[in-house]
This record gives C-alpha cells, structure tokens and sequence, in this order.
C-alpha cells in the first residue's frame, strides 16, 4: 500500500514508536501489578494510565507554551514537560 | 452494579477499535507528519521542526478566532442556561401538554445544521425575511447581517440560541421529573417560597444535568462549523470567522498543509483538554449518586 | 382556562421556536416572484412548483439519494460495531477499558476539521474519493463512538441478573445476546439508530469535502444554491423543508430520549 500521502519522516515515526512502546509498557506494567486509584495533588482520584494521560497533556501544553510566549531553545522545554510529566506519575 | 472482571471483552470491543482507529488514529498521525514539515509536492517533505506551530500561535488571525470563538462560546453559554432553566420551570408537569411541549421544543434540534443555516438566511434577510423586514420597517432599526459586522455577530449568537436551548431544557426538564413530589410537599408544608423551592430544591437537584448541558454546549459551540457557514460564510470581514472556519479557510482553501496541520493538533489538544473534564466530571457524578 | 405568567412565558418561547420555522415552509409554497415581489405573511398564490421543481431536476434529487446512501450506511457500520462494544462496556471490566472509553469520547468531541485534510488525502491515494462509502466511513469518526455512549447507557440500565439467568439455562453467548437482550435493548438501539442517522445526515463539512459530483449530498447541493447568483429561494426553502421530514416524522417517538440521546446516554 502506498504510503506517500502520509509523509512520514523518521522523527516522527520514532515520536509514535516511542507512544506504542510507552502504552505496551503500562500495559505489561498493569498485568504485573494492578494500579489502584489514589487521590494526590491533582482535584480527582486517577489510576497510573490517568496519570500518564494528564502529564503527556499538560507537557504539549508547556510545549506549546514554549513556543508561543518565548524563543528559548525547545530542549529546556522538553526538560521541563519530563519534570511535569515526572511529578505528576509521582505524586498526582 | 458490580462488573465482571474479563479480559475477553475485547474481542467485543475490537471491532469498534478498529473502524475508529482507522477513521482516528492513522489520520492523526498523518496530521502530526504534515505539521513538522514543509510539503511542496506529495513525498517531499523537508523536516522544518517546530517552525510550523511557532507561525500559528504567533498568528494574530488566530488569535482574534481563538478569542472570537471564546466569546461565542461563553455569549451562548450564559444566556441558553439560564433561559433553559427558566423554560425548563414553565413546562406543565404531566398531561398531553407535556408531550405536545416535548415535540415542539425537539423541533429545533432534529433540524439538519445547514438547514438551520438556511431557516436563518430567509428569516433574517432584510430583503425578504420576516425578522429582517420587520426590524428594518416596523422599527426602523438599520439591520443587515451580510453587511455589518455586530449584526452578523447577533445572528449567529440568535441562531445557536434558537437552535440549542431546547436541549438545555429537555435536560434540565428530565433532572426536574427525577424530584421526588415528597420534596415539594415537605417544602409546602414549611411554608418555602417559590424561589427557596428552586434554589434549596429544584437547582441541587439539577446539578448533574446542569453540568452535562453546560460542557456539551460548550464543547459543541467550539466546534460550530456548519450554521455560519451557510448564514454568513464566516463574513462580513471575519466578524464570524470561528476556529473551524478559520482551519478549514486554511486547510482546503489555501491548501497551507504544515501550518492547517500544526493548528488543527493545537485544536485537537484543546479539545482533548476539554473532554477530559467533562469525562472526568460525567464519572465523578455517577460515583456521587452511588454513594 | 386559567393563564398564568409561567404559561405566557412558555408560549412566547415555542413562538420565538417555531416562527422561523413556519417562515421557511410560507416561503415553499410561494413563486420566486411573490417572495421577492410582495411580503406576505401566507402565500397568496399557493403554489407546489418548487416542490415539482425538485423532484424532477436530478441535480437536486440526487442530493437526497446520495445522502440517504452514505447516511443509511453510516448508520448500518455504526450500530453493527457498537453493539458487542456497548455490551462489553457495561458488562465487564477490562484492561484499558475506561480508557477505551474515554478515548471514544474524544472522537465524538473532535471538531471534523482537524481530520479534513489527512481525509481529503487519503481517500485521494486510495481512490475513494466522491464515493458513498468514503463519506460513511468519514462519518463513523464521531458515529460509532456516539453509539456506543449511547447504547452503553441503556443496556446499563438492564439488570445484569438477566444475563447471569440465560447462562445458567445454558443459553450459548451468540444466542443469548441476539433472542434476549436485543429485544430488551429495542428502545435503545432504535434512538441510537436515530441519533446516528441524524448526525449523519446533518454534517455538512466532511460530506462535503470528501464528494464532487457522484455522491455530492444535499447539503452540499443547498450551499450551492445559496452562493449562485440569481437566488432561487422557493426551491431552496422547499429543500429545507424536506430535508426536516425524516426529524419531523420520528420526533413522536424519540421525544421521551432526546435528552438522553444527546447527553451520550448519561441522563
């Protein structure tokens, strides 16, 4: 099948590998030890996967943020959406 | 109700998976593949980065739509809710009027959107519409929509009210029929007011419903497309441009693959964003009547 | 009759709902002429020309047929997914399964534009492009999710002893889920049809996107109409009207689940 009209470059092939790979993880992850809900600084009660979902959000965000407001270099903002990713897994 | 655990269930499930992964997924990742590249002919992409997303969100276009669209938003919200409920009171209790009240309010939203659209052209137009002749002659306020901005504005704002408070009152309506006629008594008995019935009674009660209306009516107002499409074309200027007009202008009018593409996942993550509140709040209620 | 405030209030309100509505059918029944000429609260020379006028020019007939084609088989994917999907939201948990959930919400939420252009392209290179199925299939984006919210909503609703019964008197799963919970859900699976439908029928950017000529839908036709120079209002106002019937004759029965139907089947 031809794949043209989708334009992949390797950059974000390995964005989506890396995706894929995250989600088998926490799925290998939560067969080996179920998750169980808890209440941490985030206003509701989220299982791991919540928590993975909110801090891969919120790091766009920052991303975003980044981008829009500033012209540093993105990689202090990738930096700072791991650490908000980071704090969130721990102790969202 | 207490679930079976079972794995299984996905085989029931994966159907599902695979139509809207198709009809979801591939497109975007498609979308993520466009927006960091600079596409001048199918196949030869130069890998540009972030440069894509820097031009957008430094766009003033976009953000006159983003805040046109915030306005909207907001305009519509705070005037269906409050005119639904209100509504929502008025409606007789039970009978055959309640059935007959039913259909005439459910009229609106069974409607096609274009067709919304066209109702409105015809109703409004100071030429021929009733609404347009009527303000223009009997009241002699200057009023036309294809020309002057506010005007065209107000339509479209008339419009989604006209279109979308029937919802917010069958909602709240359905949150009404859930009270119990004990509450009423007990409250007739303690001598309440009319407006302490609804403040102490009827709103607490229509909390969960009041919440679902709120974010569907939000959420559906931000990715208005199709009635100002047909009644104004996103025009006079860009008075009425909202954020899927303004992507679709981009998107298939100037074919601008990279920068449509980098506006359409800064979008799709405001809606992502939105979503999850009102996933997070629809749960929440859920556990709250259980307990 | 004793009127009252709340009464006034209440018929100022269907007033303000249906005197746009009862503008565009007076509209229907005049000639262009009366329309432009003379404004006239009920059609002076009542006239069925712009109706005639439709069913007999293919450039607007086609529109309803090609829109009943893509939508009914919107509708058809749509329901023969979700169903089995539906029964395993509110029967069991599962790996992901709240996730599963929420990310079909999502694609019910997401606004049809941002999928334009990848869709624009992609039915390109696989030559679907302006055929009924790729409008189907567009449509099925934010349809299937829809149904299965929908339909997750009331076969929650249905006890899960019914369940446990049928297999303890060795019913098989196929068997149990096609004699008895089918026609339990019967009601359920009806609104789902109608809201799939609908939504089908009202999307306007995707159909018309993704067509040109073969399978160009009504919509599309419509906005056509308005753009061309020389108005022929009649006919638009009476392609309105009938694209309101297929909501005007069900709107009896699906009044009691409108509510439902559009808060996902969470009231």
């Amino acid at each position: 099948m031809d794949l043209t009209w989708m334009e992949w470059t390797p950059i974000t092939a390995y964005f989506f590998i890396f995706i894929g790979c995250t989600l088998a993880v926490m799925t290998v992850w939560q067969v080996l030890s179920p998750t169980v809900e808890r209440k941490g600084f985030l206003p509701m009660a989220t299982t791991r996967g919540d928590r993975l979902f909110v801090g891969l959000l919120g790091g766009c965000y920052i991303l975003l943020a980044f981008i829009g407001l500033s012209e540093v270099s993105l990689w202090y903002a990738l930096a700072v959406a791991l650490a908000f990713l980071g704090g969130v897994m721990r102790f969202g | 109700m207490e679930k079976w655990d079972d794995n299984k269930a996905w085989f029931l499930v994966l159907p599902v998976f695979l139509v809207v992964a198709f009809s979801a997924i591939i497109p975007l990742m498609t979308v993520v593949n466009y927006s960091v590249q600079d596409i001048m002919a199918p196949g030869q992409g130069i890998f540009v980065g972030p440069e894509w997303y820097r031009e957008v969100l430094h766009d003033p276009r976009l953000h006159e739509a983003f805040l046109r669209q915030l306005i909207y938003s907001f305009t519509v919200l705070a005037i269906e809710i409050p005119l639904g409920i209100a509504v929502a009171l008025t409606l007789p209790s039970k009978g055959w009027k309640v059935s007959a009240c039913l259909v005439l309010l459910a009229l609106p939203l069974l409607i096609p959107w274009n067709v919304v659209g066209t109702i409105w052209v015809v109703f409004s137009r100071p030429d021929i519409g009733l609404a347009g002749v009527t303000i223009n002659e009997l009241l002699g306020i200057p009023y036309n929509y294809t020309a002057d901005p506010m005007d065209s504005w107000l339509t479209v704002v008339i419009m989604d009210i006209w279109h979308w408070t029937p919802l917010v009152v069958l909602l709240c309506y359905a949150g009404l029929q859930a009270i119990p006629e004990a509450y009423y008594q007990a409250a007739k008995i303690d001598g309440a007011s009319r407006w302490a019935v609804f403040r102490f009674i009827q709103l607490p009660k229509m909390r969960g419903v009041l919440m679902i209306a709120v974010l569907l009516r939000f959420m559906d107002s931000f990715m208005i497309y199709t009635e100002p499409f047909v009644l104004t074309g996103g025009g006079p200027g860009n008075s009425t441009t909202f954020l899927s007009q303004f992507l679709t202008k981009m998107a298939i009018g100037q074919f601008d693959l990279g920068p449509a593409a980098a506006f359409s996942l800064i979008y799709f993550l405001v809606i992502l964003l939105l979503s999850y509140i009102f996933y997070t709040v629809i749960t929440n209620l859920g556990k709250g009547v259980a307990k | 009759m004793k009127v009252n405030g709340r009464q006034i209030v209440l018929l100022l309100y269907l007033g303000f709902l249906l005197l746009p509505i009862y503008w565009l059918v007076n509209m229907s029944f005049q000639t262009t002429e009366e329309i432009l000429g003379t404004f006239s609260l009920v059609p002076e020379k009542f006239t069925l020309a712009n109706y005639r006028m439709i069913f007999t020019d293919s450039s607007w007939y086609m529109g309803y047929i090609n829109s009943i084609k893509y939508v009914l088989l919107n509708t058809v994917i749509s329901l023969s997914v979700a169903l089995p999907a539906a029964y395993a939201f509110s029967r069991f948990r599962f790996l992901g399964d709240k996730h599963m959930f929420f990310w079909l919400l999502t694609n019910r939420m997401s606004p049809p534009a941002v999928f334009l252009l990848p869709f624009f392209n992609f039915y390109q290179t696989v030559g679907l492009f302006d055929t009924h199925i790729a409008v189907a299939l567009a449509h099925c984006l934010f349809n299937v999710p829809l149904a299965v919210w929908i339909l997750e909503g009331f076969m929650s609703g249905i006890p899960r002893e019914i369940d446990e019964t049928a297999f303890i008197d060795g019913y098989s799963f196929p068997r149990f889920f096609f004699t008895i919970f089918i026609p339990l859900v019967k009601a359920g699976i009806g609104v789902t049809a109608f809201f799939c439908f609908m939504f089908s029928w009202v999307e306007l950017l995707l159909a018309r996107t993704l067509t040109t000529v073969n399978a160009k839908p009504i919509a599309a036709t419509m906005t056509r109409t308005i753009s061309a120079a020389g108005m022929d209002w009649g006919g638009l106002a009476a392609a309105g009207v009938l694209t309101m019937i297929p909501g005007a004759i069900v709107i009896w029965f699906v009044r009691n689940y409108m509510a439902k139907g559009f808060a996902l089947g969470r009231v």
